[in-house]
């Protein structure tokens, strides 16, 4: 059994509420004693039917202004998968909590109306999974049970948004007619629209293929932590050294030459070690300890590669940023730090190019500056080399965060375009 | 483990997440430790801690905030786990806060040390000078938490603010904070209840043995199975009586409820929990029933 994680957006009024409330409720991953407080706050407050967004909607404040600020983390499992939902606001004030589940999403649903058809949210859905390089969208048109369940409405929302999605790149794309509300095509499929010959969406859910999606390429071992374990009582391992971290990226296998930045000294793998003992294999995302076969100086922040396949060695970045602080604002001059794999430096903005309006896909280019939840591409100088790709090949080794120096919060989110 | 195809199981992309966690923490901060009770959550925890610094030691103490209205078994095994490690312990008493005048005893039936808690972790965090501490909690066990961040800030005066969390993107994670403030680091935030017991069967780990049925003197209470102890005054109408049960969670004696359960092993814990249509704080947890938000208000003043 595997993982996928998916990120659905969608405000209440689309059913992304019911449709996540079905998902867990047909899948057993609610519970009773869960939904028997749902109901009693339902009754308390006259709603006449059992609001399953309260199941979701998990802070005090969300349950008293009836909405979702932030992301919240779902889990349920059928016996092909288990699932991890980020459920995000859709509304454009929580653009940052967007991005953040879409972050680590395989897939992304993005709710439609049927009634509505495709709208400027339903665009910035789409644009945003797009611009996280979320692999795998599915639409879901709503609400089918409000249209008759009318193929030739599904047709026209499937057209309408096909050709719009050309504009941005979109991975691979799925349509699926349900209604949430009924079940329809949702866990199983529809007799209601035997027209459709698809999956139902948790079907599609079981079997869209995500191993894939991991980048098998590009060797990519971002040191996180040195091992030595100096005292130990077993004198053996007085001179034991490993490399811990998390594969990003290509499978590492003992023996395999390696080359390490910034010295660009080449060495081999020794071997492959867990406290399981040692691996044959190494490959996303696995946590690993190395141990090599020369001794190199080597600390945190630093990356193991392939001879032949390097990332790119930069201190000038060029970026996709969303700013996500609502205190300060993003611009020439603005510095900052930056935290991209497990190297922590800090960055210079050198230049806004643009602004992007995430609703008309606009680029601004007289914009001065980056406000909350805006999104627009950026050149940064940094004060040491990162060793990035881009984003598009790699998210692992092509994001990073921006964090603010005088508050420590996190403020921005990148996704590298262009190293140099 | 490994497959031709490069897909890797549930458990362990979970168990790597953690591990990535871990070694991210024991990098980035001064003085970690990690709260370990003896329940099944940090059990797990610390195997993932064991494994994330092998053939190291684990570089951090382990702290207990302890009620001293605990299950004997669970106490014992808790040494054992930490000597067995090597391990250094650190028992946070909340009899201490008591005697020092920080927190006072509740009164009256439903007494209870849950929250008094709060006050000896904070004041062991600021004694300590701990700036990042390991939590065992997951965000599947109750709606606040689901919103809760892998690494969650807490203030100067260990208060969460659920409003304003940083944004946790990729496997980024911030650790600047300035002195006074701390992290809480919830490694386990992605497993379910089911995940930790198939984790604890993969792996064959060792767990307290009043997780698995057992007969013991119960009496009911507000719907719960509450053991027969010096720490809880019965009323009259509460008969006690010999019940076969477990736990499902294991916290303080005075909240935490039996579940009749004649389920001995493993195998048949994790078959009980696939079929069960209760939560495990709903079914076991009287400090969660107090109200919609009692977990959110325990958080925000800086609860686990």
């Amino acid at each position: 059994m595997d993982i996928l994680r998916f990120a659905t957006a969608g405000s209440v009024d689309d059913g992304k509420s019911t449709l996540i409330g079905r998902l867990l409720f047909d899948s057993k991953a609610i519970f009773e004693d869960q939904l028997e407080a749902v109901e009693r706050t339902s009754r308390d407050r006259g709603t006449e039917y059992t609001d399953l967004s309260l199941l979701t909607d998990g802070l005090r404040a969300e349950r008293e202004q009836g909405i979702t600020i932030d992301v919240a983390y779902r889990y349920f499992a059928t016996p092909k998968r288990k699932f991890i939902i980020a459920d995000t606001p859709g509304h454009i004030q929580y653009t940052r909590n967007m991005v953040t589940g879409a972050s680590t999403a395989d897939l992304a649903i993005v709710l439609i109306d049927a009634r509505k058809g495709v709208l400027e949210q339903s665009r910035r859905h789409a644009f945003l999974t797009t611009l996280l390089r979320v692999p795998h969208l599915v639409l879901a048109v709503n609400k089918m049970d409000l249209v008759d369940y009318s193929q030739e409405r599904f047709e026209e929302i499937r057209e309408e948004f096909t050709s719009f999605a050309a504009k941005l790149n979109a991975p691979d794309l799925t349509f699926i007619p349900i209604s949430a509300l009924h079940g329809d095509n949702v866990v199983s499929r529809s007799e209601s629209m035997p027209w459709y010959n698809g999956s139902s969406l948790l079907h599609h859910l079981e079997h869209v293929h995500i191993a894939s999606d991991r980048n098998l390429v590009d060797v990519r071992f971002p040191v996180q932590y040195v091992i030595r374990p100096q005292r130990a009582t077993d004198p053996a391992l007085h001179d034991y050294r490993g490399y811990a971290g998390q594969v990003a990226g290509g499978v590492l296998k003992p023996g395999d030459e390696v080359m390490h930045l910034p010295s660009g000294l080449v060495t081999r793998i020794a071997s492959i070690d867990t406290f399981d003992g040692p691996v044959e294999e190494a490959f996303a995302p696995m946590s690993v300890t190395l141990r090599l076969e020369d001794d190199i100086d080597i600390s945190r922040g630093d990356m193991i590669c392939r001879p032949n396949n390097q990332p790119h060695v930069a201190q000038e970045l060029e970026a996709m940023i969303c700013w996500m602080s609502d205190v300060t604002k993003l611009g020439p001059r603005t510095k900052l730090t930056i935290k991209h794999t497990t190297r922590t430096a800090r960055a210079l903005v050198r230049d806004l190019h643009y602004r992007l309006d995430v609703n008309t896909l606009h680029r601004d280019e007289s914009a001065q500056s980056l406000g909350l939840n805006e999104i627009g591409r950026v050149s940064l100088r940094i004060t040491q080399p990162l060793f990035v790709d881009d984003y598009a090949r790699n998210r692992l080794t092509g994001g990073f965060i921006l964090v603010d120096e005088s508050t420590s919060n996190t403020v921005g989110a990148g996704m590298i375009v262009e190293a140099k | 483990m490994l497959q031709c195809d490069y897909t890797t199981s549930q458990l362990d992309v979970l168990e790597a997440e953690a591990i990535h966690i871990m070694r991210e923490v024991a990098a980035e901060f001064e003085r970690p430790c990690l709260l370990f009770s003896g329940g099944k959550d940090s059990i797990v925890m610390l195997r993932i801690a064991e494994k994330a610094f092998w053939p190291a030691p684990i570089p951090f103490p382990l702290m207990h905030v302890d009620t001293g209205h605990n299950f004997p078994e669970v106490i014992e095994f808790r040494d054992r786990r930490a000597e067995e490690l090597g391990a250094r312990l650190v028992v946070a008493s909340v009899q201490d806060s008591i005697d020092a005048g920080r927190v006072a005893e509740e009164t009256g039936r439903r007494a209870s040390r849950n929250r008094l808690q709060t006050t000896t972790l904070l004041d062991a965090i600021e004694d300590n000078e701990y700036d990042a501490v390991f939590g065992g909690a997951r965000r599947d066990e109750e709606k606040a938490r689901a919103k809760e961040r892998v690494f969650s800030f807490r203030d100067e005066f260990g208060q969460w603010d659920p409003k304003s969390q940083r944004p946790e993107l990729w496997n980024l994670y911030n650790s600047k904070i300035r002195k006074g403030e701390h992290i809480r680091v919830f490694p386990l935030s992605n497993w379910t209840e089911l995940d930790i017991w198939d984790y604890i069967r993969r792996e064959g780990i060792e767990i307290p043995s009043i997780y698995y049925a057992h007969t013991r003197k119960v009496f009911e209470r507000d719907g719960m199975l509450l053991a027969d102890s010096e720490f809880i005054t019965r009323d009259e109408d509460e008969q006690l009586f010999e019940s076969v049960v477990r736990y499902r969670t294991v916290g303080d004696v005075t909240c935490t409820g039996a579940v009749q359960s004649a389920a001995a092993t493993v195998e048949e814990i994790i078959s009980e929990i696939a079929a069960t249509r209760i939560t495990e704080r709903g079914a076991t947890r009287a400090d969660d029933r107090a109200s919609e938000a009692s977990m959110e208000d325990r958080k925000k003043e800086g609860y686990f």
